[in-house]
């Protein structure tokens, strides 16, 4: 059976540095941080006291959510999720019919949905007052709240379930939508992921002391993916989504094509040999990124620029070494890199959607974001790739092949290839 | 509390989870909350808790499958109120 081939035709994004497409774009060509210091982590004695929010104007809550909707609502996640689902459908000007939708399906990941929800859940049901609970606990809190309220948005029939990955969980649910539109089971897959903001998630990750705690004055200059000051990875927080389409479908209905699916792979390094439940196992990260290149049919010479998962911790010289080597390219024949946590930091669930969507636009509008708090490179990454290859300011080029990889805790990788779509 | 004054004072509580419009200005006591009114069953739980809040009253289970339509709830609500 011929596969069919896939784009991406809409967008969505919520960001701790902008929130809509446009905003997005201005700020990720800026190298705008959206790391911010805040007080109720300092309240409540966290080593770490800044972290990454998106801000909601009421507007926009107004927009796609109902003011009954909005009763109770405390799911940052699904209000995050929910937005940039929502925009992605609309910039793909796919209306939304009275009727069941079969062709369109959704893929919307998330790690813990309504955290802040289940707190309250649970002081409740403590207090003895399960009755008084109401009937969107179970809607904000269960892992596929968020796929479940887009599909009733949107009416779509055809498959709506939530992956869960960690911090691969956004590019995951990107090449499982496009396998699903490859193998003609939905014409339209909206695809995506979004996370929850707050203490009650990232507290975990403050207990493992992996989180800077040295920029609590200095928030903008914490994230430092492939720095040599390098102290950690900076929590935070979001949803981005993207609308998969069969070529064919996007071509009979003129919708605006952003960029092309080439391919992808998904793997585990199971948690043997160097991999373990927090650390990737190089093995399988080189395998997963060969791989993906094989499904795609590209060389590694193709390659433009990598999107990388780079979190800004020691492993970042690990990740560099297994591009490095899966690619077999060195020095000044790296392909350019970069990494969007310098600017939002680590969205955890979220940071493979919302690093997607920057990635597309790069393909999209020809450039490539600069990486900031960058200012001295770890050596041992100048020991694979030449300086230049790891921009400082923004680059406007045409970029035709890009590889976006995201790696998460349990030793899982996804990596996928996308190309600039020029109406060939 | 009568009849009428209960009815009035449920009315703002019923409607954001209405979703017919027509049927909700044409309120009536024969009005049902599902099938007239449109409203989700599982936003009757929502209702339920709403009419404790606005009338200081606690609505057991067995009152809340009551109510289905405008004359029930104000039932139940008279009858609490009365035994306060």
């Amino acid at each position: 059976m011929d596969k069919k081939r896939v784009v991406i035709t809409g967008m969505g994004v919520v960001a701790p540095n902008a929130t809509g497409l446009s905003h997005f774009e201005k700020a990720i060509k800026q190298g705008k941080s959206g790391i911010q210091f805040h007080q109720e982590l300092h309240d409540l004695k966290f080593s770490c006291q800044i972290g990454g929010v998106p801000k909601i104007p009421q507007e926009l809550l107004d927009k796609n959510f109902t003011a009954l909707e909005q009763r109770g609502l405390l799911a940052t996640g699904l209000i995050y999720g929910g937005i940039a689902g929502q925009e992605a459908w609309r910039d793909a000007k796919l209306g939304v019919n009275e009727e069941l939708d079969t062709d369109s399906g959704i893929i919307f990941g998330t790690g813990v949905l309504g955290v802040e929800k289940l707190r309250e859940a649970f002081n409740r049901i403590d207090d003895k007052q399960v009755r008084r609970l109401g009937s969107t606990s179970v809607l904000q809190t269960m892992a596929s709240g968020i796929s479940a309220f887009l599909g009733g948005k949107l009416g779509c029939g055809n498959q709506v379930t939530s992956n869960s990955s960690a911090c691969s969980t956004g590019t995951e649910a990107l090449l499982m939508g496009f396998e699903r539109i490859q193998y003609g089971k939905a014409k339209r897959m909206l695809v995506g992921s979004c996370s929850d903001a707050g203490p009650y998630v990232w507290g975990g990750f403050d207990a493992l002391r992996i989180l800077p705690h040295q920029f609590n004055d200095t928030p903008e200059l914490a994230s430092q993916p492939m720095s040599a000051t390098a102290a950690g990875f900076v929590p935070s927080s979001g949803a981005g989504a993207l609308v998969l389409e069969s070529l064919e479908s996007a071509l009979e209905r003129g919708a605006n094509i952003y960029a092309e699916v080439l391919g992808g792979h998904v793997n585990s390094g199971g948690q043997r040999e160097n991999g373990s439940m927090t650390a990737p196992n190089s093995t399988a990260v080189q395998s997963c990124i060969t791989q993906a290149l094989l499904d795609a049919g590209v060389n590694s010479e193709e390659i433009d620029l990598i999107n990388g998962h780079l979190t800004a911790t020691a492993m970042d010289s690990t990740e560099i070494k297994n591009w490095s080597q899966a690619l077999n390219l060195s020095g000044k024949d790296f392909p350019y890199i970069n990494s969007l946590k310098s600017h939002v930091g680590h969205a955890l669930a979220a940071a493979g959607s919302i690093e997607l969507v920057s990635s597309v636009l790069e393909l999209k509008r020809g450039f490539i974001f600069p990486n900031i708090n960058c200012e001295r490179i770890h050596p041992e990454i100048l020991k694979l790739v030449d300086e230049d290859k790891i921009p400082r300011q923004l680059l406007e080029m045409k970029v035709n092949v890009l590889a976006k990889a995201s790696f998460g805790f349990g030793d899982v990788n996804t990596c996928v290839i996308l190309k600039s779509y020029d109406n060939e | 509390m009568t009849a009428e004054v209960i009815q009035e004072r449920l009315k703002p509580i019923v409607k954001p989870y209405v979703n017919n419009q027509e049927n909700f200005n044409n309120l009536s006591l024969k009005s049902n909350f599902i099938q007239d009114l449109e409203i989700n069953s599982a936003n009757l739980v929502d209702i339920v808790l709403d009419v404790e809040d606005e009338f200081d009253i606690r609505i057991e289970n067995n009152d809340m499958e009551k109510m289905t339509n405008v004359e029930a709830t104000v039932e139940v609500i008279q009858n609490l109120l009365a035994k306060k």
